[in-house]
């Protein structure tokens, strides 16, 4: 098996949508990730991480790529809508030749029907005002390489949890009047308890046990706050947002 | 006997594993690797390691080339070349090729061409060490499944 036979060009194999989708068409249990890598020794790493930790992973070798797939190429594309389709997170590359991981990053935070989507920058090296500048265009995360199961990990109970209530809050829409009663209140619990990240002022800790990280998230007034992000180790202690990225590389 | 045999062969990678870390030619982004390795995927870090090998080799050329050429003046490519090496080798945990790219990257960043090649001369040693020692692993790793599968025939 190697990257040889590519049904679509630019993508190392294609989507494993197909494998993955249960029977009633819906694939929202594995979260699918697009990732974005010019290097094939790097993408056959990150899919192969993402695979061990359970998740759909379409690769593509350029951000050009990415849009196109994501359908923000300039033609109005029917992916979105597609619930098998949907991807839930896109870990990118920063330095590929062409389209940086950067300027993908702001094109989709600039585009209506994709910015909700987390993008994570990925980078062999740890500059500072690069990570910054990543961080403020809106990215979710900043990892330094090489990448690890732990941070995928990391990053697949944050993803997770967002979903989680964004499903909790379509279904409530999309329930029936009676339903929305006895739902309502459960889902004030639910979303109150694991919505940490789009209210950073709110006091509450997360009840559900699968996010150690959460706890340690501090009040800030940025908007890009991330239940993820621990407390910075190094560096920087004075800015306002506590970053979650890995410095070292020892 | 052929117990033995497995047992053997699977002492024999640990340490020649054990000495590579202990040498610096690989690092734990190895080890994370080989955590990757599974019977969904059981030949994966062969497979990686393979296409690391490829690639490696085609940037050396290309480096190689740009040196061997009096005239050559590029050192913002070769940046990219060493960058592209570097990552990839990082990534596999091949921590010795990967600082000599950096020093290699240092010596073109000042565009000090005796340097590059002497980086050069160092980067083609050192991976070509650590691509028989891998050769040498999987070919312990080969025989050592082999000699666990003849342990345990397939029934017909």
């Amino acid at each position: 098996m190697g990257s040889t036979a590519l049904k679509i060009d630019g993508l190392d194999e294609p989507t494993e949508v197909g494998s993955h989708r249960d029977l009633d068409g819906s694939s929202q249990e594995l979260l699918h990730v697009l990732a974005v890598d010019d290097s094939l020794v790097d993408r056959k790493v990150i899919e192969r991480l993402l695979k061990i930790s359970s998740c759909k992973v379409t690769a593509v070798d350029s951000g050009t790529r990415a849009l196109q797939y994501l359908g923000l190429d300039g033609e109005k594309n029917s992916t979105v809508g597609f619930n098998d389709l949907k991807v839930n997170l896109i870990i990118t590359d920063y330095w590929m030749p062409g389209m940086t991981g950067y300027e993908l990053l702001k094109k989709i935070k600039g585009s209506s029907a994709f910015r909700e989507i987390p993008v994570v920058i990925m980078s062999s090296e740890n500059v500072l005002p690069r990570i910054n500048r990543c961080l403020e265009e809106g990215a979710e995360d900043f990892i330094v390489k090489p990448v690890k199961l732990s941070d995928v990990k990391r990053l697949k109970d944050y993803i997770m949890k967002e979903e989680l209530v964004t499903t909790e809050e379509s279904r409530v829409s999309k329930g029936t009047l009676k339903r929305k009663l006895e739902v309502s209140e459960e889902e004030d619990r639910v979303i109150s308890s694991t919505t940490t990240s789009s209210s950073s002022s709110s006091p509450s800790s997360p009840s559900s046990p699968s996010s150690p990280s959460s706890s340690s998230l501090s009040p800030c007034s940025s908007p890009m706050n991330s239940p993820s992000r621990r407390h910075k180790t190094t560096e920087e202690s004075s800015t306002d947002e506590p970053m979650l990225c890995r410095y070292s590389s020892c | 006997m052929l117990g033995l045999g497995v047992d053997r062969l699977r002492a024999d990678m640990n340490r020649l594993l054990a000495i590579l870390f202990h040498q610096g030619v690989l690092d734990e982004q190895f080890l994370q690797l080989q955590q990757l390795q599974d019977e969904s995927s059981p030949n994966f870090v062969f497979e990686v390691v393979t296409i690391y090998f490829r690639e490696s080799e085609k940037l050396l050329r290309i480096l190689r080339d740009n040196l061997s050429d009096r005239e050559f003046s590029d050192y913002a490519k070769m940046g990219i070349h060493l960058n592209q090496f570097l990552g990839s080798s990082s990534s596999i945990g091949a921590k010795r090729v990967r600082n000599v790219c950096v020093a290699f990257r240092t010596a073109s960043e000042q565009n000090n061409r005796l340097g590059c090649l002497r980086a050069l001369e160092l980067l083609e040693h050192e991976y070509c060490f650590l691509k028989n020692k891998l050769y040498e692993l999987f070919q312990l790793e080969q025989q050592r499944s082999m000699a666990a599968g003849v342990r345990y025939p397939a029934q017909h």
